[in-house]
């Protein structure tokens, strides 16, 4: 058994001019949590669809658990997907749909109501997937996803539409399912969900992965910033130039001041402060998110 | 190929869509067959009476499935509308990513699909039989018909080679239904475009250009169901359409494979 769920070398895919993914690599090792994240049109789920075989690459190469894009064969039956949301016939309930997938796949049909219950669509299983809402429709992508008992998921935005109770089910089930030795590879723009549940990311930028690797190595590559708020708000435009003195930029936001700097500072800031005549009401270090990480890197306006 | 034969025919079996394509294969069995006999001596209603099945054409052996085999031109329009639908939606809905991450094997998928949709166009032949032949021995009292010869072997033989044309002419227009639906991915665009040459452009040509109908697919469909007529033998007519729909099948199987599946 290879040691990466997937491994991802150079991987191109051109239409025309217009370059969807860019020299791609990055790896995904066995049983954890891959974010996969980046602005709309970054290139996510055109590299999603090359690892399934719906798509074939411009250049590069790809293996997905230990076997080659090009023989999807060899590797789908062992992998559960959810590409740009769930598609299913309209016409048909939600546990027809799901028996559609399982005897294609060769699955058997006893999974299907205890995946549907997984998911809370237990009660409405034979509910018309028409009348479904956009957060059932989800979850049933999700149940069809983890149809074959996969060894790797990969999923697309998987969050989409659903509440926060249904976010943070996705969450702990997508945990659970790592615990269970499951590789997850997961693309979302809840950032805050990603950055709580993946152990390593892959950032895209314009088809570029601009940052691949462990979560906790990119937050601590940003540097942090230190929050401080003083008793008397007069002395904050003071607390800015002892820290400007020291060589750290900050600013005065709400009432707080932000100042940049690393994380063993704030002791140093703590004392200036004090020796200034200056008492502090709140003083902490804060890592940026990776919100904040993202947007920084990915200059995404919003 | 088996697990798609068996995936395929799920979604096939749907009542909404069975019941109601075995209702309107009925309707339309029942129709053609009801009109040859109750019309049969009535010129108003039937210019055409030399070129149509009389009351001496009906008392033959052969004359026990004639309303069958002229049901065969409406049995492959709803052949082309559920072959090119049933293949066009997997395009509109999005579901053939879902089918091919559970079968990445292509072309094993559109065989699949294929044989099922020709299971789901037999029973449509099936019934279609069974309602013609019923009404023909049902109404042939009433329209002077003598059934002698109908239950004669050679009459069964006829009903055979009657039941075989009909069936591979309903398997052609569905197949020219499966390869618009792949071509165009709409199945909207692929049933008015067959629909539409079928009925409205091939029946121009054919009556303006003179022998056009030899070449023409549903000119040849209709001889191959009639087992050869006045437009083409049955030997052409087999021949042509096979070169036809095997040239069109390769094409779409080949593009199928290649082409990303980007919906």
């Amino acid at each position: 058994m290879p040691d990466l769920a997937l491994s991802v070398l150079d991987l191109s895919k051109n239409y025309g001019e217009q370059k969807a993914v860019s020299h791609a690599s990055f790896e995904v090792p066995f049983g954890t949590v891959c974010g996969f994240v980046g602005p709309n049109g970054s290139g996510k789920t055109t590299t999603m669809r090359m690892l399934l075989g719906l798509i074939s690459p411009t250049g590069g190469n790809a293996h997905v658990l230990g076997e080659p894009i090009s023989h999807p064969e060899r590797y789908l039956d062992r992998v559960g997907a959810m590409i740009e949301g769930p598609a299913f016939y309209p016409a048909l309930s939600g546990a027809e749909n799901l028996r559609v997938l399982a005897t294609l796949g060769g699955l058997p049909l006893d999974r299907v109501q205890g995946l549907l219950d997984r998911v809370g669509l237990g009660e409405r299983a034979n509910s018309k997937y028409k009348t479904y809402s956009l957060g059932m429709k989800q979850r049933l992508g999700i149940a069809a996803a983890l149809l074959p008992t996969p060894q790797l998921l990969l999923l697309d935005e998987p969050t989409n539409g659903l509440d926060p109770a249904g976010i943070q089910e996705v969450r702990e089930l997508l945990r659970s399912l790592a615990d269970d030795g499951t590789t997850v590879f997961v693309s979302s723009h809840l950032l805050s969900e990603i950055e709580t549940i993946s152990d390593s990311l892959v950032m895209l930028r314009k088809g570029d992965v601009i940052f691949a690797g462990k979560t906790q190595e990119l937050l601590l590559q940003q540097q942090p910033t230190i929050i401080a708020k003083s008793a008397d708000p007069k002395d904050l435009p003071r607390l800015l130039e002892i820290a400007h003195h020291a060589g750290h930029e900050g600013s005065i936001v709400d009432g707080v001041a932000r100042i940049l700097g690393p994380t063993e500072w704030t002791v140093t800031l703590n004392k200036l402060a004090f020796d200034s005549g200056i008492i502090l009401s709140q003083l902490s270090p804060v890592l940026p998110s990776l919100e904040a990480t993202f947007f920084e890197m990915t200059g995404d306006p919003q | 190929m088996i697990n798609v034969f068996f995936a395929e025919w799920r979604k096939l079996r749907r009542p909404g869509l069975f019941v109601g394509t075995m209702v309107a294969v009925v309707g339309v069995s029942a129709l053609v067959t009801s009109l040859l006999f109750l019309m049969i001596d009535s010129t108003q209603n039937n210019p055409h009476q030399e070129q149509m099945a009389n009351r001496a054409t009906l008392e033959l052996p052969i004359g026990v499935s004639v309303g069958f085999a002229a049901s065969a031109g409406l049995l492959g329009l709803v052949a082309l509308c559920i072959f090119a639908s049933q293949t066009a939606q997997e395009f509109t809905y999005g579901t053939l990513r879902n089918l091919l991450v559970r079968q990445p094997r292509r072309l094993t998928l559109l065989l699949g699909k294929f044989f099922a949709m020709n299971l789901f166009a037999l029973i449509s032949v099936v019934l279609s039989a069974i309602v013609s032949i019923s009404l023909a021995f049902a109404l042939s009292g009433k329209a002077k018909v003598s059934t002698a010869a109908w239950s004669t072997s050679e009459a069964r033989t006829a009903l055979l080679h009657t039941f075989i044309n009909v069936f591979i002419s309903v398997i052609a227009s569905g197949t020219i239904g499966m390869i618009l639906g792949l071509l165009l991915r709409s199945p909207i665009s692929s049933i008015s475009i067959g629909v539409g040459w079928l009925l409205v452009v091939e029946n121009i040509v054919a009556a303006t250009v003179d022998r056009s109908g030899k070449w023409l697919p549903g000119q040849l469909i209709n001889s191959v169901a009639a087992g050869g007529d006045f437009n083409a033998s049955y030997s052409h007519a087999l021949l042509v359409l096979s070169a036809y729909l095997a040239t069109g099948m390769i094409v779409v199987s080949v593009l199928f494979r290649r082409r990303d599946v980007a919906i």
